[in-house]
């Protein structure tokens, strides 16, 4: 990953443009989420009902997810567990073998593109066309998404008025959005009506009725779920809530915290196939539930806050890091906050580790976190699981971040700082021999001056101001 | 309202900024309470908290707690700093028999200029020229101490102080102690921005609740070349309102 990350970063941070562009993306969010949160008390009274929602329904999670599937079975929806990613997309081709599936149109999700469900897919024949726009445009582009709400956020309205130019030369130019949206909208109808399924994510799994609700602002999800005759949805096994009644507050937190928008424009709930005297819905649904890593991040009572994510994006939209470098620069599925907790414990601390010390723990995504997860804190704890040696805890790579140099200056410091004797003397001696110290500190010194060390320190003023110590 | 306090100053406070640390206790002895400064104190222990060296910054924290035995407020001239021990001391020992005694210290803690506004309702009268001032509230004071009112506050107190905003005043100078190492291309990234910020409020001083803030924000103007000068909240505040 070092390499890696540390080359993209460097790409990122030298694209102006890119920069530029989220910045501009980034201050409308954070401007539109603001507006739709007038009363601060209420916003938190909100914030703690949301994470008191999730919360709960992670103390029981094994016990949800029974009744949910039991729910689910009677409804007619079929419910499949898949441990790993492989397993995963094994089921979905299975289901979509025995349909006799050539074509499938997908709406939005996440879990689908950790599962590479489209590539997966496209090498066994099968034509996948994500009909969210912004889905639409990366596959165009044959990008992932930079954004795990705004999958496109990336690209400028130019950017995509030449990439529909290069792919569609038989449409006239244009850099209009709203006859960019009609043309992709055009070739989707014809797709939507020609699919034989249709692939969804989930946002909330509902135990008490087996519900699956969707939350979407282009229709698209509404027709990728019920025009073609078989449906098949994907998703985490964390997203499952209690109660009907849980939902109303997580989704008032969703969509204001992701887009500003009091509601979004589709909020699909789905309770299974078409029923006798139906005019549409798809003949067959299934659900297939993924853990990848899940249930190691649920076995640990502080990382399993992890999960009460529901993934609207506001603290990669208040990330200072990820305003500098764009989603793609993480190299990971989840980009931003979320992701830098997400991904080091789904992937392993010894691939990943580097994106928890990728943050100056600044407390802004924590700050705006509609289910008050501490992201902070287990960015700290997931850099303290990658150097902590004693073998217990469940975090894959655990230990595998140390490196000897530094944890041999970590222990020098500490027992120089925890004996105060010697610190007294360590200080003097560094204010007295001052000017005798390095002035270029590596990288630190490239855009700054080295910070200058006091004549005298505080320690030995303060005796001379007459402070004492008791 | 408490009648002694003591001032826990900080490393960086110490080596780099001691007249932030004497102008900081000097604030409050005016107010007529007595300041303690507990002459073994090192370092809170969050450098290496924040590497994840957990067990070396115990040892390092675990040399601070007997260094209050009254039941006096701490006061910590730096939001960070006070975040460590209010927030991630009782965390750092739990389970551990020091466990009582750092929830007690955590108890304790203040942020400086938050003890100046919602303890001592402080009273400042300004003795300087007229200036323009810019206001970094580091990302600690604002959000983990929850004292972003009271670095305002207190400017706005000054009667021939202009204070100025400068653009995203929210966001972080990219310091973040290792992060600045780890990540030095980001961190230089953010510190350009913040800095480009600041220069067009056309302050002519840039003040900071934190020694971290101020060595990035501060490094990087002078390295850049002209611009406002940056110094401590503490120490400005106590040379603008000085009886000579």
């Amino acid at each position: 990953m070092s390499g890696e990350f540390h080359d993209s970063v460097v790409k990122a941070l030298g694209d102006d443009a890119l920069r530029q562009h989220l910045r501009r993306a980034m201050d409308s969010l954070i401007e539109k989420r603001l507006a739709v949160f007038p009363d601060q008390d209420a916003l938190q009274a909100l914030r703690r009902y949301g994470m008191a929602i999730r919360g709960n329904a992670l103390s029981k999670l094994p016990q949800l997810l029974e009744r949910f599937e039991a729910r689910c079975e009677e409804n007619g929806v079929h419910v499949h567990w898949a441990e790993t990613t492989d397993e995963a997309n094994k089921i979905v081709f299975e289901i979509l073998q025995s349909n006799d599936v050539k074509r499938l149109v997908k709406g939005k999700s996440m879990v689908s593109e950790e599962m590479g469900l489209n590539h997966f897919l496209e090498d066994k024949g099968i034509e996948c066309l994500e009909s969210d726009l912004g889905e639409f445009i990366i596959q165009l582009a044959g990008e992932t998404p930079s954004h795990i709400v705004m999958p496109a956020l990336h690209k400028s309205k130019q950017e995509i008025a030449e990439l529909f130019h290069e792919k569609f030369p038989d449409i006239p130019y244009s850099d209009d959005v709203d006859e960019l949206t009609a043309v992709a909208r055009g070739i989707l109808r014809e797709k939507f009506m020609q699919a034989d399924a249709g692939i969804s994510g989930v946002n909330f799994l509902i135990a008490e009725t087996g519900t699956l609700c969707l939350v979407e602002n282009e229709g698209n999800g509404r027709m990728s779920t019920t025009v073609p005759r078989l449906h098949i949805a994907v998703t985490g096994i964390e997203k499952v809530v209690e109660k009907l009644a849980d939902v109303p507050p997580l989704l008032s937190l969703l969509t204001r915290s992701a887009t500003g928008q009091p509601i979004t424009t589709y909020f699909n709930m789905i309770k299974g196939p078409r029923q006798p005297g139906e005019k549409d819905g798809p003949q067959e649904v299934h659900l297939v539930l993924l853990d990848n890593g899940r249930s190691r991040i649920f076995a640990d009572e502080e990382l399993q806050a992890t999960l009460r994510c529901i993934r609207c994006g506001a603290c990669i939209n208040h990330c200072p890091i990820y305003t500098r470098l764009g989603g793609h620069a993480y190299g990971t599925v989840y980009p931003g906050p979320i992701g830098s907790i997400l991904e080091p414990q789904k992937e392993g601390l010894e691939r990943l580790g580097e994106l928890a010390e990728a943050s100056t723990l600044c407390g802004a995504c924590g700050e705006v976190c509609p289910v008050r997860i501490p992201i902070p804190k287990l960015l700290n704890r997931l850099r303290w699981e990658g150097v902590r040696q004693d073998g217990t805890g469940e975090t894959s790579g655990q230990g595998r971040r140390r490196k000897h140099s530094e944890s041999l200056a970590w222990k020098g410091w500490s027992s120089l700082a925890s004996r105060p004797v010697l610190y007294r003397i360590a200080v003097k001696s560094a204010c007295r021999f001052r000017r005798l110290l390095p002035q270029q500190l590596g990288p630190w010194t490239h855009v700054r001056k080295a910070p200058e060390i006091a004549e005298k320190p505080l320690r030995e003023l303060v005796e001379v101001q007459g402070f004492t110590d008791e | 309202m408490p009648r002694t306090v003591y001032f826990f100053a900080t490393c960086l406070v110490d080596m780099f900024y001691p007249n932030a640390g004497l102008a900081g206790m000097a604030l409050i002895k005016r107010e007529g309470l007595k300041v303690i400064y507990p002459r073994n104190q090192t370092c809170c222990g969050q450098p290496a908290y924040n590497a994840g060296y957990r067990d070396e910054a115990r040892k390092v924290a675990a040399a601070q707690l007997d260094l209050f035995p009254g039941n006096h407020p701490i006061v910590v001239p730096s939001g960070s700093c006070a975040g460590m021990m209010k927030h991630h001391y009782p965390d750092l020992f739990f389970g551990k028999p020091e466990h009582a005694k750092a929830v007690d210290v955590a108890d304790r803690v203040w942020e400086l200029t938050g003890f100046l506004t919602d303890v001592l309702n402080i009273k400042l009268k300004d003795l300087g020229e007229p200036l323009r001032v810019a206001l970094h509230t580091s990302c600690s004071t604002r959000r983990e101490m929850g004292m972003a009112h009271a670095g305002e506050s207190l400017l706005a107190q000054l009667d021939a102080v202009e204070v100025v905003e400068q653009t995203h005043k929210a966001e972080c100078c990219g310091f973040g102690g290792s992060f600045a190492v780890k990540q030095p291309e980001i961190s230089s990234a953010m510190v350009r921005d913040k800095t480009e910020a600041l220069r067009a409020t056309e302050a002519s001083l840039v003040v900071s609740q934190d020694s971290g803030c101020l060595m990035n924000i501060g490094g990087a103007i002078e390295h850049q070349g002209e611009g406002p000068k940056t110094q401590h909240i503490a120490e400005f505040l106590w040379e603008r309102t000085r009886e000579r």
